[in-house]
């Protein structure tokens, strides 16, 4: 679903707003909540870039978040903070650089074996780094300081403030979906979109798809990486399990809970996706059952039933409410 | 049109009232939340997962603690505030946030796995929140890391493997091989053992591992035979020591190597490793049948109050319990009076089911390690390995 | 290493391997004549061993409790299949993916509701407990003889089920051509059924005969997954032999790896995959 109807714009519009205005009315604990929302929103549109429009299912694609973030715990000096210039290049040119490596040898492969070998190069990262304490081992590593942001000697912003990291994360967001969406009607995202739908007859018109398959491998990795990074700022502390199959599965979650292809949709998964999980988690004591106790139950139930009736997303379904009689196919 | 313009404004007002209810819902716990003047505990500890059985163990005994002391702190009642920490450290640092700047805990309580463990650290010490170590054994929290406001109740990884070492040589055992998994734990563990095994006169051949939390050990099982040491010393927890226990004995390495290891080989497997284990010697900070009064009642109380016998785990929440009282009856109640409550907690003897112990200055506890062997699926206390055993604190600032 | 000591290695690596084979082939059949890829085959596996440790002690033999315990699993395969798997037969694999995602945490949340969260053993008959000695210090377990034994006979059953029997002559015609076998009269939907419950079935039992050797505790199907995944990719997607060569190579890879070269030992059998995919996309024996 590609277009949106205009409808579900201005509720996104509405969302917008809302997201701008919150960190001046919600409490610390509800602003870092939401600035993580908001950072896996950028894993799930990077995981879009693959899934809903080139139609590449990868279940390793948390493999380069998590590299980001071990770039950046690498990185960042003992003693003082590094500078956000130097940090944030060098953290995404990691996460793109082993995206394109790892691309080089998954995308040549096709539909099932192509998400069984993204998963297992995606393992092999974690048990890299899972089993070498020079990496960090199964502890991980922290991130002992928030990077500089400074020109010359001028402190542009402060990122241990955590309106201000809000505040940049919401930037950031917003810049990759623009850019995203751009990618999306540019020649190279329409050709991604024609691999999607039918590559024998893309090859057949001369398209070279492996390589444009891989560039969007690579620019997804990529774009994992800064939302990695970001990550490696807000929280601190870089550990394997960022890297691992359950971290992946959750960000393919939240892209087809949303609604795929549209990266509108990849934001409103993981919006979604982690406010159902707190949901289920913080569940009352009812009687003598403590619901949030069994919130494994709650939420695989939930991904099952979302899996079954509203398999075009939570957009989908806002998008089937309004749909006009003569849009057809939405 | 007509139809299309009712959906569209359905949509509309329905979504904004969800928009609406959904952040409301998120700011409704800081409305509803007045001063009541109780004390907020928050618990952060597994509650689903391997290591839920030790979550609820660790909680049941705090709860003991605190019910037999009279069931408040410093005068005040308390609130509990719960948290799954899943053993899942990548979400440590936003589980324990959740307590302590969602719910505002006056002290957080956690937790099991020592990755976990070090998220909690650091929102402790970025935070300045009171927090008790019930558990999790990793050595940089009461070393390098150290903090005024960060206590442990249990034990630091290289603690009981320390106490292996001289009971080893003792029995004639100078030549061992070490093997345990690869990871914070197994190595701190090791550390302990090295140390200890090599001041008693040991040799150490080899040192093997295995990725965490692998329990394919049939390769060096294998290998160990090969090597045809005196003695065999680990480190394993959880559903991997039982089967690290079932394994060595089919491998046929029972009664001809004797098998020693920290006291977490043995803790809570016996029943699922059977006669395999008989014979198995371990050091640890508790035994089941310690011989004292104190234990006993331990012992009676909290297979009355909760129909299971207590572990090592149970005495460790228990004495975390023991801990807070005290420290919050010396303030009278007033957690914020951080000087002297944390002065309490640093010079208080506990009086515990293992045994009296006292803090140590970098804020672990100094105690004696008990030698156990296993005797039909219980674990027989039959000496003290050590006596007052204290962790080395090394690269911690304080005191 | 020492001849004893090698021998050992290897006996150790092929009933590693077995094991794995037997989970990695019901979940090759599954993939390759369903198409559906299922994430939560490793709940079936501790399934088996739940059940194994409930039965044996219900019952009071292994035995028994094997009988039983396949029983039980593979009505609870055809429920399964009958309820959820078959509507997803055309599904997208992502859906799939998600599908079965989902239910490996229902069935851990079930599990730990119905059994709790400890951790359990379960016994060795003493018929099968001695250990049969190989040189002064070393001697190989017979019941892990009795469970590579138990992997090959399966094996052969299943060897002689698909390639020499009726059902197995439908079970191919169904995975050759769906609809071509539909309109000659076979009762697909029949098959598939079949197909998926065997799939359970040999999950299960490789889950009830490994327990006593693996013990029962949260968690354990998720360790066997991906490695039973890696085995079909290698073997490719669909060849039951496949998965047999696959599953024996990733036993030897991973046991001998261990031993050899501790250091990278858990990313060897990745790489093994890796190596495989460069030279053969779409694994050793491709259907």
């Amino acid at each position: 679903m590609e277009v949106l109807p205009r409808s579900v714009r201005l509720l996104l519009v509405l969302a917008l707003a809302a997201l701008a205005v919150f960190p001046f009315v919600g409490s610390d604990f509800y602003v870092q909540m939401v600035t993580r929302m908001m950072i896996l929103a950028i894993f799930a549109m990077s995981l879009d870039l693959l899934q809903g429009v080139s139609g590449l299912v990868s279940l390793g694609h948390a493999a380069y978040f998590g590299l980001a973030g071990y770039a950046l715990a690498f990185l960042m000096p003992q003693n003082e903070a590094a500078s956000v210039w130097l940090t944030l290049p060098l953290s995404v040119l990691a996460a793109g650089l082993a995206a394109l490596v790892i691309g080089f040898f998954v995308v040549r492969t096709h539909g099932i074996y192509f998400i069984m070998v993204t998963m297992a190069f995606a393992q092999m990262v974690f048990f890299l780094f899972f089993d070498n304490k020079v990496l960090g081992g199964s502890d991980g590593l922290y991130v002992n300081f928030r990077p500089t942001v400074n020109l010359g000697t001028w402190a542009l912003l402060d990122l241990d403030n955590k309106k201000t990291l809000y505040l940049v994360t919401l930037g950031a967001m917003l810049l990759v979906y623009g850019f995203l969406r751009r990618l999306l009607w540019s020649p190279f995202g329409r050709a991604l979109a024609g691999i999607r739908v039918n590559e024998h007859r893309m090859r057949a018109l001369g398209f070279a798809t492996f390589g444009y398959k891989l560039v969007a491998f690579t620019l997804a990795g990529a774009l994992a990486g800064l939302a990695g990074y970001l990550w490696g700022v807000q929280t601190g502390y870089i550990n394997p399990e960022l890297m691992g199959f359950h971290m992946s599965a959750h960000a393919i979650m939240m892209v087809i809970l949303g609604g795929m292809g549209n990266f509108a949709g990849a934001i409103v998964g993981a919006f979604g996706f982690e406010l159902v999980l707190h949901l289920f988690k913080d569940l009352p004591q009812v009687g003598s059952v403590q619901l949030g106790k069994h919130w494994q139950l709650w939420m695989g139930s939930f991904i099952v039933l979302v899996v079954v009736f509203a398999p075009r997303g939570l957009l989908g379904l806002a998008g089937w409410f309004s749909r006009r009689p003569e849009d057809g196919d939405v | 049109m007509k139809p299309d313009n009712t959906a569209r404004r359905l949509v509309l007002s329905r979504s904004a009232a969800l928009i609406g209810a959904a952040t409301s819902g998120l700011l409704l716990p800081e409305w509803a939340r007045a001063q009541t003047g109780k004390i907020r505990v928050g618990l952060m500890l597994p509650y689903t997962g391997t290591f839920a059985q030790l979550g609820v163990a660790i909680e049941n005994g705090f709860r003991l603690a605190i019910d037999e002391q009279g069931g408040k702190l410093g005068g005040r009642e308390i609130e509990y505030f719960k948290v799954d920490d899943e053993s899942e450290p990548a979400k440590g640092i936003e589980n324990a946030n959740k307590l302590v700047q969602r719910d505002k805990v006056d002290v957080i309580i956690g937790t099991v796995h020592s990755g976990v463990q070090m998220g909690i650290h650091k929102v402790a010490r970025d935070s300045g929140v009171l927090s008790l170590i019930p558990n999790a054994g990793v050595h940089i929290a009461t070393r390098g890391q150290c903090a005024p406001n960060v206590f442990r109740t249990s034990f630091s990884n290289s603690q009981p493997t320390r106490a292996l070492g001289a009971a080893m040589v003792a029995n004639g055992h100078k030549r061992a091989v070490w093997i345990t998994w690869k990871y914070a734990a197994g190595d701190e563990a090791f550390e302990g053992f090295k140390e200890g095994y090599l001041a008693a006169g040991g040799t150490i051949i080899k040192e093997l591992g295995l990725p965490f939390p692998n329990v394919e050990f049939q390769a060096l099982l294998t290998e160990i035979a090969a090597l045809k040491p005196d003695a065999v010393a680990c480190f394993f927890a959880g559903g991997g020591a039982a089967k690290f226990i079932t394994d060595y004995a089919a491998a046929g390495l029972k009664g001809k190597i004797p098998l020693y290891g920290s006291g977490f080989l043995t803790e809570g497997m016996l029943e699922a490793a059977g006669p395999a284990a008989d014979g198995i010697m371990t050091t640890l900070h508790y035994g089941d049948s310690i011989e004292t009064p104190r234990n006993k009642a331990f012992r009676l109380a909290y297979a009355k109050t909760f129909k299971l016998q207590p572990d090592v785990y149970a005495v460790q929440g228990y004495d975390t319990g023991l801990l807070l009282v005290h420290g919050a009856n010396a303030v009278k109640g007033d957690l914020n009076n951080k000087p002297a409550l944390y002065k309490a907690m640093e010079t208080v003897t506990i009086d515990s089911p293992r045994g009296k112990w006292a803090m140590s200055k970098s804020h672990n506890p100094v105690q004696d390690m008990y030698l156990r062997v296993v005797e039909k699926k219980e674990n027989k206390v039959i000496g003290v390995a050590a006596k007052a055993l204290a962790d080395s604190g090394a690269g911690c600032k304080m005191g | 290493m020492d001849f004893p000591t090698f021998l050992i290695q290897l006996l150790n690596s092929v009933q590693y391997g077995l094991l794995l084979f037997m989970l990695a082939a019901g979940l090759t059949l599954i993939f390759g004549i369903m198409g559906v890829v299922n994430l939560a085959h490793g709940s079936f596996y501790m399934l088996g061993a739940y059940l194994a440790y409930s039965l044996s002690g219900l019952l009071g033999s292994l035995t028994l409790a094997l009988m039983v315990g396949t029983l039980l699993a593979v009505a609870f395969g055809l429920a399964l299949e009958w309820l959820l798997f078959r509507h997803f037969y055309q599904r997208d694999h992502l859906d799939q993916v998600l599908l079965t995602f989902g239910l490996i945490y229902v069935f851990e949340e079930l599990r730990s509701m119905l059994w709790g969260d400890d951790v359990h053993g379960v016994a060795i008959p003493a018929l099968l407990g001695d250990a049969i000695p190989l040189t002064d210090n070393l001697s190989y377990p017979v019941y892990r003889l009795f469970m590579s034994a138990v992997c090959v006979a399966l094996a052969l059953g299943l060897y002689l089920l698909i390639s020499k029997t009726r059902l197995g002559m439908k079970i191919r015609a169904g995975a050759a051509n769906r609809e071509m076998a539909e309109a000659l009269g076979i009762n697909i939907k029949l098959i598939h059924a079949i197909v998926f419950a065997i799939g359970v079935g040999l999950a299960a039992v490789a889950g009830m005969i490994a327990a006593p050797v693996s013990s029962v505790y949260p968690n354990m199907g998720s360790q066997v997954l991906i490695m039973c995944f890696v085995v079909v990719v290698i073997g490719g997607i669909g060849s039951v032999r496949g998965a047999l060569v696959a599953a024996l190579l990733v036993g030897l890879v991973d046991t001998f790896g261990k031993v050899l070269l501790p250091a990278v030992s858990g990313m060897l059998v990745y790489m093994l995959m890796a190596a495989v995919l460069l030279w053969k996309p779409e694994g050793l024996f491709k259907q």
